[in-house]
């Protein structure tokens, strides 16, 4: 045992170090006070700095006839053919995406709404169950762990066989997808239930039921909201591709429809829809998670 | 009337996984309204007890009655306080409090008087709507506490509750569950491995030893009621924790570490 340790301390110099300590702390913190809305302004300039400098030169390059603009159109022309696409008239039919983004955008968000709804409402009781029943994760688990491995994509001509050229075909794909993450989040999260959590629960009477839906089923739902996030993401990613091959509207639909007739315009505006949608869907389910794990933010 | 022990514990044998020998011939009881204090070693096997009391667990061998009705599974008859809380983190202080009156379908004009008073009784009567993660860790016990005592139950079954906490809210912990106790009389089965501790609280202290976990010895406490910490000074408490130190380290089969 090493000796020093075990040394009478110096009550006076004790405090003295620990008032010093908590000296440099403060000092510490006040170097790094800068003004609440300078710090945020200067943050929003830094993160906007790379893709304005991006967009700058890829306009000056286009504009100079560096790029080949009929492969990579420069930004006001994505802009024009944008606006064109969202509020245009298709005059004489001579251009057949005139107006018909929102009505695009509109079908796409319905599609991934509808899938989406589905995957949550089968994969959350599924995987809560799974997790919180030995019996229930030995009948279904295999059969969900082995199916996993098959990408969506790999289901498309199954699912086109199936269900046709129709929107049955695009909600299947995306609630399968979206289905994956959902049980197997949830699943964990109901398995990693604390002991100690249940048996309080038992020990004030809960039955079985009660302990699923009271004391299971929140201690899962931060997991949920992860499974439900990274459903979300392969929810866009499978509307994209079975719009592509599976029906005939829809931002997917029109994507590769754009490419085929060399309209490379409405493709990148078409990427940037599909990434502005993806992004606001995903900034509702964040909120959706904050009013519901509101228990786990405030400390 | 009743001659019947509040805990009744004959010939427990437990035995985890083939090989671990938890616990072995263990054999004890615990009166009505007695306050008995199990007290050992880490690893002893203190909270294995508890927990076959309580009903989380099944004995290997042997026989565990509350109130003579073998324990078959965990009951609002038998609350436990845990080392952790084990507060809802989900709930407010008060839904937390009022969970066990909620699950067995008691009416909220029956059991909100009860967790109120109870609230009140530990200090937490301006804390109803936080939530476990904004208080102390004092506070989370003392709504444990409470959350343990709006059930009615015949027995507390406490595990090391203060066990996590600092000495100075330690000490008034404890003080507050003496004045619980001494207004609010129950049954009470209260782990430690803190001498003192037991001393302060105990009518009876049962020192176990462990590998394999036995009780070694039961040593009365007949210091007089209502108690407080300032006891902790008092002579004859010191002669007990002499003599409760003397067991601990004779008891062959306990390890230096206690
Ligand atoms: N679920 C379990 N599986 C296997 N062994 C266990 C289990 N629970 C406890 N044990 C073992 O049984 C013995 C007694 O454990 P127990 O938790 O009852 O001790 P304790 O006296 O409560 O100790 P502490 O003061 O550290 O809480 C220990 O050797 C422990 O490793
Ligand atoms: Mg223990």
């Amino acid at each position: 045992m090493d000796k020093t340790t075990a040394l009478p301390i110096d009550p006076a110099a004790a405090n003295a170090a620990g008032a010093s300590g908590r000296g440099r702390a403060a000092e510490r913190r006040g170097m790094a006070v800068i003004p609440y809305r300078e710090s945020r302004l200067k943050g929003i300039a830094q993160s906007l700095a790379l893709p304005v400098i991006v967009l700058i030169v890829w306009e000056i390059a286009g504009r100079a006839g560096l790029i080949m603009s009929g492969i990579l159109p420069y930004p006001s022309l994505v802009a024009q053919g944008w606006w064109t696409w969202a509020f245009g008239e298709n005059v004489m039919g001579l251009n057949a995406y005139a107006g018909t983004w929102a009505e695009n955008a509109f079908n796409s968000f319905e599609r991934v709404a509808k899938g989406y709804v589905v995957a949550i409402l089968i994969g959350v009781p599924v995987g809560v169950i799974i997790g919180w029943s030995k019996l229930a994760a030995r009948i279904v688990d295999p059969t969900i762990q082995s199916m996993r491995p098959i990408p969506i994509t790999a289901w498309l001509p199954f699912s086109i066989a199936l269900f046709g050229i129709r929107d049955f075909g695009a909600i299947f794909l995306i609630a399968l997808g979206a289905f994956y993450p959902i049980v197997v989040n949830a699943t964990h999260g109901a398995r990693d239930v604390s002991t100690n959590l249940i048996r309080a629960a038992a020990m004030m009477g809960a039955n079985r039921r009660q302990m699923l839906f009271r004391v299971v089923f929140p201690s899962a739902l931060p997991a949920i909201f992860t499974g439900m996030r990274i459903g979300l993401g392969i929810a866009w990613t499978a509307v994209i591709v079975a719009e592509m091959v599976a029906v005939k509207s829809g931002l997917g639909y029109v994507l590769w429809d754009a490419y085929y007739v060399g309209r490379m315009d409405i493709v990148i505006a078409d990427m940037v829809s599909i990434g502005i949608l993806g992004f606001m869907s995903d900034w509702l389910i964040v909120q959706l998670q904050n009013y519901c794990l509101k228990w786990k933010q405030q400390r | 009337m009743s001659i019947l022990n509040a805990i009744e514990v004959a010939g427990v044998e437990k035995i985890y996984g083939g090989s671990v020998h938890a616990l072995s011939n263990v054999d004890f009881h615990v009166a009505d309204n007695e306050f008995a204090v199990l007290l050992g070693p880490s690893g002893c096997g203190k909270s294995t007890l508890l927990n076959l009391i309580a009903g989380f667990e099944d004995v290997t061998d042997g026989d565990v009655r509350v109130f003579g009705t073998p324990v078959a599974a965990p009951g609002p008859d038998r609350a436990v306080v845990f080392q952790e809380a084990a507060l809802f983190p989900w709930l407010s202080v008060i839904d937390n409090v009022t969970f066990g009156p909620r699950m067995q379908g008691r009416s909220a004009a029956e059991y909100m008087p009860v967790a109120e008073e109870f609230l009140r009784l530990v200090g937490l009567q301006d804390f109803y709507d936080k939530l476990p993660s904004q208080l102390s860790g004092g506070m989370k016990q003392r709504v444990g506490i409470a959350r343990a005592l709006v059930m009615n139950p015949r027995v507390l079954l406490m595990d090391e509750p203060f066990g996590a906490l600092d000495a100075q809210t330690r000490l008034s912990m404890q003080e507050l569950l003496l004045r619980v106790w001494d207004t609010h009389k129950k049954t009470v089965l209260f782990i430690t491995h803190d001498i003192d501790e037991a001393i302060l609280l105990a009518d009876t202290v049962y020192v176990m030893s462990a590998r394999p976990g036995r009780i070694a010895v039961k040593i009365p406490i007949e210091l007089p009621r209502p108690r407080g910490v300032d006891l902790l000074t008092d002579d004859t408490f010191n002669e007990l924790r002499r003599e409760i130190m003397g067991h601990i380290r004779t008891g062959a089969t306990i390890q230096q570490a206690a």
